[in-house]
């Protein structure tokens, strides 16, 4: 390809990669907003430290140190080598070579300092990946072998770690295919006109040690082999970039926004029901319900679909990333009950995809008639499992809460569904008549006292 | 200290000779009525009885707080139940709680001032420790569990719900035990299995009950004595260790009564 025509080619699948991409992310936007409003307005402050401090600072992570070392090899990685794209996109866009260099007059030393230290990430990306495949599928850890990862998810996990194989495989391949470009030029070797494109930059460490692999490769097939990775890299990027909204690692973006808006109350505290208390109120107090405002229309206690939930609840749904942490801390998985905290996260998930492909295909207004509990998602069974002990919102990195859902959803069953188990029913009707969750009269109170005194006699 | 009567004043018998405890203890169902947390709520009471700490119960005026109400789904029953609760406290001015059920500490503490009810509400595990910062209780008769091992159960109500990890084992440490903490604890501490209403029913379809996974994981520290603070983790530590016949060699106890035994109250 002549130069002309590699920039526009260039240009047309840089914009149409970021085109796509803002399209998905519209409708995940639109889909969030399929829940309930919640106000998580204010505390700038204080949600800009969590931010900072459990996505950007993984403080969360290093609860559990190889896994983190490796994770955050990826994600240093990742950031600080992506600052080569800018490079890239000015090269692809204005038809030069490494322009920071070429055009813009970076200083050798200083040029090679970075692409080295870009190198040594990339090294350190490759360990890390072929570390977390080797951990996903040889080292017998339960979270990665669970039911919960079955087909789509288990194969996008691995998806993820050969891309970034791949990526970080281009970049050195480029490096070393341009440095011996460079050095048959420099020998006076080649032709001249290519001569004055693969400038010598200096040494680049690691993808030197590529270049013996390439000793047999004339002018021609490594200028091919060169433009090869340099485009794969790029194009690689741009099509990882519309993976993501799809897959699992979403919350390389998520993250942020997610642990942003997380709750700043106690774990311990439930999200209380104003509609209920304004009916309580009107019960307790008729005369003031009389003079005061209308009575607001019914709503829907709790949450029987994913639209029943808040935003927050939604964007916990596409940050996760299916990880399991709160899946191997949680009680009741761990003895062999059917809740898994990150089922509940992934079905929540993909029954809000569903939802936003119906409106996407047929309108707005369509009803499959399906719903979030059901026995294609989140049943019965696992929802009366749960302990409420905390254990999966403890443990989740980027500070998803799997029990705010668990706790919408039993709302829905308990008040819409009177669905409950029988002894509930029971404590209910305790609580109620006799103000304890057993069968005592509440007279009975203070009956231990007699215990006391008869023991001090 | 045996010679005396106990006493136990209501917030109605205060009321009617004008005067205000500085504490209300609330006791809580599982301390009223459970015979097991019955000896929790006793072994408290001594405790503020002997050092002469103005409080009084609410007695046949208290209520279940909600919370198992609340957790398994029933909104409008809690909210009634906390309704009536906080006329009652709110009635007598209440400023000060002190509880010895994680649960009811949750609810009273986190859930209550969004439907009209502040208080400053305490576990007895951190007033039990304030008191012995504070050098008001001091624990002399710790010799009794010289050389005994202590494993402290964290409840989740407790720990993750309100990151209270350090005062039970604060006070654990004036026993002149050896501490020793189970393979999971602190943030990462398993649930008893009794949490989110489960208590109230049978647990769903496993391999195991919560309660006796727990149960093997403090049995496996070897200690003498299991810890709790939470009365609900008190029946299923409890039951647990009597599964698995252990009953003889390993004693389940709540802080309060630790505390209240080795001052031999």
């Amino acid at each position: 390809m002549t130069g002309i025509i590699q920039q526009i080619v260039f240009v047309i699948v840089l914009i149409g990669g970021i085109t796509i991409f803002s399209l998905k992310m519209k409708k995940i936007i639109r889909n969030i907003k399929l829940g309930k409003d919640l106000d998580l307005s204010g505390n700038t402050g204080q949600r800009i430290k969590k931010m900072l401090l459990i996505a950007f600072g993984q403080k969360k992570m290093f609860k559990n140190l190889i896994p983190a070392f490796f994770h955050l090899l990826i994600y240093i990685g990742f950031i600080i080598i992506n600052i080569e794209i800018l490079e890239i996109i000015l090269d692809g866009i204005l038809g030069k070579h490494r322009i920071f260099f070429s055009d813009l007059g970076m200083n050798a030393t200083l040029y090679s300092f970075i692409i080295n230290t870009f190198e040594f990430l990339a090294l350190g990306v490759i360990i890390a990946c072929v570390a977390f495949l080797i951990r996903r599928h040889f080292l017998g850890i339960k979270r990665f072998q669970h039911s919960d990862l079955k087909r789509w998810p288990k194969l996008d996990a691995d998806i993820i770690l050969y891309v970034e194989i791949v990526l970080m495989g281009c970049f050195l391949f480029w490096n070393a295919s341009d440095q011996s470009l460079q050095k048959i030029y420099a020998s006076g070797g080649g032709t001249p006109e290519n001569a004055a494109i693969y400038v010598e930059t200096g040494t680049f460490y690691l993808s030197s040690l590529l270049m013996p692999l390439l000793s047999g490769m004339g002018e021609g097939s490594l200028i091919l082999l060169e433009r090869t990775m340099w485009w794969g890299h790029i194009v690689g990027i741009l099509i990882f970039l519309n993976y993501i909204p799809y897959s699992k690692h979403f919350h390389i973006m998520m993250a942020f926004p997610n642990t942003y808006f997380s709750r700043l109350q106690p774990q311990g505290e439930i999200y209380n029901m104003p509609e209920i208390t304004r009916e309580i109120e009107m019960m307790m107090n008729p005369d003031a319900a009389q003079s005061g405002e209308e009575a607001p229309p019914p709503s829907k206690f709790g949450a029987k679909d994913v639209t029943d939930l808040n935003w927050k609840n939604l964007l916990d749904a596409y940050s996760c990333t299916e990880c399991g942490r709160c899946t191997a801390a949680c009680p009741a998985n761990q003895t062999g009950k059917l809740l898994s905290p990150r089922k509940i996260m992934m079905d929540t998930r993909d029954r809000l995809e569903e939802i936003g492909n119906n409106i996407d295909k047929k309108g707005a207004d369509f009803e499959d008639g399906k719903s979030l509990v059901s026995d294609e998602y989140i049943t019965e069974e696992e929802l009366r499992a749960c302990t409420t002990c905390n254990a999966c919102v403890e443990e989740c990195p980027i500070n998803i809460n799997p029990l705010d859902i668990i706790y919408e959803l039993r709302r829905n069953l308990i008040m819409e569904e009177s669905k409950a188990p029988g002894e509930w029913n029971s404590m209910f009707t305790n609580i109620e008549n006799n103000a304890a969750p057993w069968q005592f009269s509440q007279q009975d109170r203070l009956k231990w006292k007699d215990d006391l005194n008869d023991e001090n006699k | 200290m045996s010679e005396d009567k106990m006493t136990v004043p209501t917030m109605a018998e205060l009321l009617a000779k004008g005067e205000k405890p500085e504490i209300l203890f609330w006791v809580g169902c599982a301390g009223s009525f459970d015979q097991r947390a019955q000896k929790i709520t006793i072994a408290f009471v001594k405790i503020l009885n002997k050092l002469k700490i103005p409080f009084a119960v609410l007695g046949t005026e208290e209520s279940c707080t909600g919370d198992p109400a609340r957790r398994a789904g029933n909104e409008f029953l809690f909210q009634m139940t906390a309704k009536t609760n906080i006329e009652v406290l709110n009635a007598y001015e209440v400023q000060k709680i002190v509880t010895t059920c994680p649960h009811c500490f949750n609810t009273l503490k986190n859930e209550y001032p969004a439907l009209g009810g502040n208080y400053d509400v305490v576990h007895h595990s951190t007033f039990l420790q304030m008191l012995i910062n504070e050098g008001k209780l001091k624990v002399e008769g710790g010799q009794a569990f010289k050389g005994k091992r202590i494993t402290f159960h964290d409840s989740c109500y407790l720990g993750r719900a309100n990151n209270i990890y350090e005062a039970p084992r604060e006070v654990l440490e004036t026993l002149d035990a050896e501490l020793t903490e189970m393979k999971s604890c602190k943030t990462k501490g398993l649930c008893c299995g009794a949490g989110g209403a489960q208590m109230f029913k049978e647990e769903e379809k496993g391999e195991i009950r919560v309660n006796q996974k727990r149960v093997n994981q403090a049995l496996e520290t070897k200690a003498d004595i299991i810890a709790a603070a939470c009365p609900f983790c008190m029946t299923m530590m409890t039951d647990g260790v009597k599964e698995k016949d252990k009953q003889e060699s390993v004693k389940v106890y709540d802080l309060a009564e630790l505390i209240a035994d080795a001052q031999n109250l």
